[in-house]
């Protein structure tokens, strides 16, 4: 560690006002404050000393993202077998999962990182830990087939215009993972849109769970997802995710997990979460009791069906409970996590255009979080002008 | 029926948004959202001026301009739907001078904060958008009320969250060049993509 500390504390001068390499301090900064934590103080009050800084906060997300990974690797491994018919370890099933993932981790966090890289030297703010984040949210979110220059061109697109324009960590107005999934999704949409699974096979094609549905009409979602033969589409094994999907949102466990670890950490605020849930679960139920009229299968999916199918459970725990782009207000979280989980049903329900509409449904209350906010803050000054206008 | 109009209502706010799927109107979207309170008011302006110019602009086009119009006057072959545009702004204009002269009385700050803005509504391309959609879809009388209502809406939900983004914003560290209309351009971008959520909904 003392060995570590001097070669920084030799380099420090270089990067210092008027050394050769002063334009490149925010690299050395972030070096250094990832390796020992920081020796800055404010310069003015007030001081609130507390351990949990944006760093911490920022690597618990992405240890609470850590276990997505592993059995987004161990899932990728058993569908790959699953087609040629073999049964393999665990391990083994890693070992060729990982083998997809690493390539898109590392192209996401090289492009991710030259694009920090860039606008810190440039707009001279220190590189953050939030493009950690940010880097580690794309790939989970991203199908295991997709090529690499496409994550290239979605984590440009999330990093710049998503997060950087607006001054970097914490200035945003949309979830920059969420802009670059919604990015890549408009821009190619017959690799991207969700109703094709996505398999590292040739020729093996089939139906993803949400568009078995939404295919059919005046049938019923859950014989129809039972009679699925080619993959195993019932709520247990949905839940236990070894289902085709996204790299990290198949197993809902982990996520489950996870996301009880950011409630805990206070990380995630639960209003949010609760919200969705009710929003999800009521809207579902509504949906259900209306299904007679109309010929939608979409209408007849079960709520609990809704809850484990698609990326619901992903984008809720890990991209609605994000704190720089919800709500800021209590009351403004429970209406926010609410519309996230109602639309999210309606969009899957009623736009036969997409299959799954989670990520389209945050970022939607993305763009409506600072209008929320702003009218409980206003009902809250009137609320209190009229209580002082009475005294 | 009462079905049709919702249904007709929903698209014009939601899936076919005037400002957000169609681009019109832009100009005092991006010059007038920076303050909540002003876009609100705008926002009902615009509202209020689409839902009496088109059912206006539709009895006009139907009674005196479409072909065969002239039939009541005993003219069943003059022709003068080449004359859409320049009435239809006529007509708004007028209009819009009308609501200007009530909202001056009625509420004069907003008037004032307006300013510039509201004789502008006049050129505002979403309501002449408005009426030249309602004679291309073939629309009737009730129809484009609720379109024109519907789509007034659309854009007063458009400005309503630009606002409220921008009064965020307040907080960000957008690069020098890009503070205002660039950065309001950009995320006019980024909210019409989030609006495509709607988009394909078929009602």
């Amino acid at each position: 560690m003392k060995f570590l500390r001097k070669i920084l504390d030799n380099l420090e001068p270089k990067f210092l006002k008027d050394g050769p390499l002063e334009k490149l301090f925010p690299i050395y900064e972030a070096t250094d404050t990832i390796l020992f934590s920081t020796s800055e103080k404010t310069e003015s009050g007030p001081h609130i000393r507390d351990s949990v800084d944006n760093k911490r906060i920022m690597i618990l997300v992405v240890v609470a993202l850590l276990p997505c990974y592993i059995f987004g690797a161990i899932n990728i491994g058993f569908q790959t077998a699953q087609i040629s018919g073999t049964v393999q370890s665990a391990w083994e099933n890693f070992i060729i999962g990982m083998g997809v993932i690493l390539p898109v981790l590392a192209m996401t966090f090289a492009v991710g990182g030259f694009w920090e890289i860039l606008f810190a030297v440039v707009r001279k703010h220190p590189i953050s830990e939030g493009f950690l984040v940010t880097c580690a949210l794309i790939p989970l979110v991203m199908p295991p087939t997709i090529p690499l220059w496409q994550v290239a061109i979605a984590t440009t697109f999330g990093i710049v215009i998503g997060k950087e324009i607006f001054g970097g960590v914490g200035m945003n107005i949309f979830n920059p993972a969420l802009v670059a999934r919604a990015f890549i999704f408009f821009a190619y949409p017959s690799q991207i849109s969700g109703d094709k699974v996505w398999l590292h096979a040739d020729g093996v094609s089939g139906a993803t769970a949400l568009a078995v549905p939404a295919a059919v009409e005046n049938g019923n979602a859950v014989d129809l997802l039972m009679n699925i033969t080619q993959f195993n589409y019932s709520w247990s094994n949905m839940f236990w995710g070894y289902i085709p999907g996204s790299i990290g949102e198949t197993n809902k466990l982990l996520i489950i997990l996870g996301v009880l670890f950011l409630v805990f950490t206070k990380i995630a605020n639960w209003r949010i979460i609760a919200g969705a849930l009710i929003g999800l679960l009521g809207t579902a139920t509504l949906t259900n009791i209306m299904a007679p009229l109309s010929s939608n299968t979409m209408l007849t999916l079960p709520p609990h069906y809704h809850l484990v199918m698609g990326g619901f459970l992903f984008g809720m725990a890990f991209m609605a409970t994000e704190p720089v782009t919800g709500a800021h207000t209590d009351k403004g979280r429970w209406i926010y996590g609410i519309l996230i989980g109602a639309l999210t049903v309606i969009i899957r329900s009623i736009n036969p255009a997409y299959p799954e509409g989670t990520m389209l449904a945050i970022l939607l209350m993305n763009a409506f979080a600072p209008l929320i906010d702003y009218y409980v803050v206003q009902g809250k000054i009137k609320r209190r002008m009229a209580r002082y206008a009475a005294e | 029926m009462l079905e049709h109009y919702l249904s007709l209502i929903t698209k014009a706010i939601f899936v076919e948004n005037i400002l957000l799927a169609y681009f019109l109107g832009m100009c005092s979207f991006l010059a007038i959202s920076n303050k909540v309170q002003t876009s609100i008011g705008l926002g009902m302006a615009v509202t209020f001026v689409l839902t009496i110019t088109a059912p206006a602009n539709w009895l006009i086009h139907n009674y005196f301009l479409k072909a065969g119009a002239l039939t009541w006057l005993g003219l069943p072959n003059v022709d003068l739907s080449y004359l859409n545009f320049i009435v239809f702004i006529a007509v708004i204009a007028a209009l819009v001078q009308l609501v200007e002269m009530i909202m001056d009385k009625f509420s004069p700050v907003l008037y004032h904060n307006l300013g510039i803005f509201l004789p502008l509504i006049a050129v505002n391309c979403s309501i002449l958008g408005g009426s030249l959609f309602l004679v291309e879809r073939d629309y009737n009388l009730m129809e484009s009320t609720v379109f024109g209502f519907g789509s007034g809406l659309g854009w007063f939900l458009a400005i309503a969250s630009m606002s409220a983004i921008r009064h965020r914003l307040r907080y960000s560290n957008v690069p020098p060049k890009l503070r205002g209309l660039g950065i309001t351009m950009l995320l006019t971008g980024l909210l019409s993509m989030a609006f495509m959520a709607f988009s394909g909904i078929d009602l």
